[in-house]
C-alpha cells in the first residue's frame, strides 16, 4: 500500500518505538544507556535514538516515500530500568543488516555513535553493548592470526606471554633504545613494546629504531635459545607511511608490529590487519584515547564495544587494563570483555556487563594485554584473572629493578613461572600468593630484590565506572 | 674501605621456554604437572631432540601422542623410556589440546647435554 506525503514533524515514537518487534538473527542489536532531558517521555527519547542512528531525521521528508523505510529503519524494541539509577534507562535497538557496509566497523560506528550523541533531547547517551549478527561477523577479517597461530609462531605454551614497554617512553636515541630492548629480552621476557607515543620523532626516527631493535631481538634470541619479539609501532601520519614501516619490519624479519587503533582510526586499523594477514605478521593493538570515550558511566561508548569492534577490525593482542594496577577497570567488567576477545561464544551475563549472547563463530581470538602499573606482587592475581591467553606487561616493574632491566625481566619471569607451576599443582594462587613468591625468591636473587623494592606500592582507588547494580 | 656494590651482574642464560627459569623440578613436582595435563582433558605427548636442534619447530615424537591416556604411571614410564633411549636429548612433556589444536602446555623434563 502506498502512503500519502504528509509534511510536518511527527513524534519519533510513532515510527521508531515498536515494543512488539521480535529481533531477527541478522539484526545488529545495540543497548544504549539513555538520560533524557527532563519531561521527555522514555519512549520518545529511545525512539529518537533509534531514528537518529538509522534512517530518521527531525522532519518528515517527501523522499522517504521513494523507498520502503519500514525495511530500513532501526527500531527500539525494549526499554529497561537501570538498576540503582532513576534518571537513566536502557534502550534496546535493532538495526537491519542492510544499513551497514560489509566488514566496515567504521560504517557501523558512524551510524550508531554519530550525530545522535549530540542530540539536544538527550543529556547523556552511552553505547553499552552491540550484538553483532553472524551474517556481519562473516564479512569481517578479524584477527590476522589469532591466539593459536601466535602461540605457534612464538613457541610459547602453557603460560601467559611476558612483555614490557621500553622506558623512558620518549627521548631515547635508536641505539640506546635497542640496548634496553636487548636487556629485557636477554633477561627472560618474550616481547617488548614500543610506547604508543613513539612514532618517528626527531630524537629517534622510525628506521633507526627498527634497525637497532631488530639487531637486539636477533641477538637475544640467539643467546637465550628462545623466540623473542618487539612490537614495532607502525602508527603513522598517513596510511602510506604506516605500510612503509610495516614493510620494513617484514624485511627485517620481525615477527610482530603494532598499531594504535582508536587514534589511528578503524579504517587504518582494518587495512593494517589485512596487510598483516597477507604477510604473516602478528599485530599488537594499543588503545590510546579509549578512556576519553569509555570512562564516563553515562556518556560515550563502553570499552566492551570498542573491544568487540577491534576483534572484528583485526588485531592479535589488545590492551584491556589490569584490574589491579594503576589504571581504571573492575574485575567482573574486565572478565566480561576479555571473554568477548577470546571465546567463540559469550552468553548474556549482566553480572559481567554483557547485554547480549554473542556468537563469534570461527573468528580467531585476541590475546588480552594487561599493562600499566603492575609489578611482581601482582603476578598471582594477574594469572588468576587473565589466565594463560594473556600478555602481562611490566614497564616500571622491569626497568625499575635495582640491578637493571635484565634482572627485572628475570624476576618477572621467575614469578610468572612459579605461579603457573603452583596453579597447575592445584594451589590457590591468590590466597597463597605470598608463600608462592617467597619460595620462588629463594632460588632467584633477582626476584628477592624485586619483591623488596615494590613491597609497599599499591593503587587502591575505587573505579569511576562500575557495573549498574542495585546497591 | 673495601669495594662494595649492591648491584648484581645478571648473566644471560639459555633456557627452554616454559619453566626454564625455575630450578629443576623434583619427581613429585613433575607428577603434579602431568596430573594437571590429564585433568584438563589434554592428550600427553612426549617429544625429544638433540640440544643442537632445540629451536626447531618440530621435535621428534616419542612413539605417537598418547591420545586419551589417563594413567599417570603410563606417562611417567614412557617419559623414562624416552630418556633411556635418547640420554643426550632434551625430552619435553606436551599437553595437547585437540579442541583448540594447540598445546595446553609444554615443558622440558630432561635436559640433554
Amino acid at each position: 500500500m502506498s502512503k500519502k506525503y504528509d509534511a510536518g514533524v511527527k513524534e519519533y515514537r510513532d515510527t521508531y518505538w515498536t515494543p512488539d518487534y521480535v529481533p531477527l538473527d541478522t539484526d545488529l542489536l545495540a543497548c544504549f544507556k539513555c538520560t533524557g532531558q527532563e519531561g521527555v517521555p522514555r519512549e520518545e527519547v529511545a525512539a529518537a535514538v533509534a531514528a537518529e542512528s538509522s534512517t530518521g531525521t527531525w522532519s518528515t521528508v517527501w523522499s522517504e516515500l521513494l523507498t520502503d523505510l519500514e525495511f530500513y529503519k532501526g527500531r527500539c524494541y525494549r526499554i529497561e530500568d537501570v538498576p540503582g539509577d532513576k534518571e537513566s534507562f536502557y534502550a534496546f535497538i535493532a538495526y537491519p543488516l542492510d544499513l551497514f557496509e560489509e566488514g566496515s566497523i567504521t560504517n557501523v560506528l558512524t551510524s550508531l555513535v554519530g550525530n545522535v550523541f549530540g542530540f539536544k533531547a538527550l543529556r547523556h547517551l552511552r553505547l553499552e553493548d552491540i550484538r553483532f549478527p553472524m551474517a556481519f561477523i562473516k564479512t569481517c577479517g578479524g584477527p590476522p592470526n589469532g591466539i593459536v597461530v601466535e602461540r605457534d609462531r612464538l613457541n610459547k605454551y602453557g603460560r601467559p606471554l611476558l612483555g614490557c614497554t621500553i622506558k623512558p617512553k620518549l627521548g631515547l636515541s635508536g641505539k640506546n633504545y635497542g640496548r634496553v630492548v636487548y636487556e629485557c629480552l636477554r633477561g627472560g621476557l618474550d616481547l617488548t613494546k614500543d610506547d604508543e607515543n613513539i612514532n618517528s620523532q626527531p630524537f629517534q626516527r622510525w628506521r633507526e629504531r627498527f634497525e637497532f631493535v631488530a639487531e637486539a631481538v636477533k641477538l637475544a634470541q640467539q643467546e637465550t635459545g628462545e623466540v623473542k619479539g618487539h612490537y614495532l609501532n607502525c602508527t603513522a601520519t598517513t596510511p602510506e607511511e604506516m605500510y612503509e614501516r610495516a614493510e620494513f619490519a617484514k624485511e627485517l624479519d620481525m615477527p610482530i608490529i603494532m598499531h594504535d587503533y582508536i587514534t589511528g582510526g578503524f579504517t587504518a586499523n582494518t587495512g593494517l590487519a589485512n596487510w598483516c594477514r597477507k604477510n604473516g605478521m602478528l599485530l599488537h593493538i594499543h588503545r590510546a584515547m579509549h578512556a576519553v570515550i569509555d570512562r564516563h558511566p553515562k556518556h560515550g561508548i563502553h570499552f566492551r564495544v570498542l573491544a568487540k569492534c577491534l576483534r572484528l577490525s583485526g588485531g592479535d593482542q589488545l590492551h584491556t587494563g589490569t584490574v589491579v594496577g594503576k589504571l581504571e577497570g573492575d574485575r567482573q567488567t574486565t572478565l566480561g570483555y576479555i571473554d568477548n576477545l577470546r571465546e567463540s561464544f559469550v552468553p548474556e551475563d549482566r553480572s559481567r556487563g554483557n547485554f547480549f549472547d554473542q556468537d563469534w563463530g570461527s573468528m580467531p581470538g585476541v590475546f588480552a594485554v594487561a599493562s600499566g602499573g603492575i609489578h611482581v606482587w601482582h603476578m598471582p592475581a594477574l594469572l588468576a584473572i587473565f589466565g594463560d591467553d594473556s600478555c602481562l606487561q611490566f614497564g616500571g616493574g622491569t626497568h625499575g629493578h635495582p640491578w637493571g632491566s635484565a634482572a627485572g625481566a628475570a624476576a618477572n619471569r621467575v614469578a610468572l613461572e612459579a605461579c603457573v607451576k603452583a596453579r597447575n599443582a592445584g594451589r590457590e594462587i591468590e590466597k597463597e600468593s605470598r608463600d608462592i613468591l617467597m619460595e620462588a625468591a629463594k632460588h632467584s636473587p633477582e626476584l628477592a630484590i624485586a619483591l623488596e623494592t615494590w613491597k609497599e606500592i599499591k593503587f587502591e582507588f575505587d573505579t569511576v565506572d562500575k557495573l549498574d547494580v542495585q546497591s | 674501605m673495601p669495594f662494595q656494590s649492591t648491584v648484581g651482574d645478571y648473566q644471560t642464560v639459555a633456557t627452554l621456554e616454559t619453566f626454564g627459569f625455575l630450578p629443576p623440578m623434583t619427581q613429585d613436582e613433575i607428577y603434579d604437572q602431568i596430573a594437571y595435563i590429564i585433568a584438563q582433558g589434554w592428550s600427553p605427548v612426549i617429544e625429544h631432540v638433540h640440544p643442537s636442534g632445540s629451536m626447531q619447530t618440530y621435535w621428534s615424537y616419542w612413539k605417537l601422542p598418547f591420545f586419551g591416556e589417563k594413567d599417570l604411571n603410563v606417562v611417567v614410564s614412557e617419559l623414562e623410556a624416552c630418556h633411556r633411549a635418547y640420554p643426550d636429548h632434551h625430552v619435553r612433556m606436551v599437553g595437547y589440546d585437540a579442541y583448540t589444536q594447540s598445546q595446553g602446555t609444554a615443558f622440558v623434563v630432561f635436559e640433554g647435554r
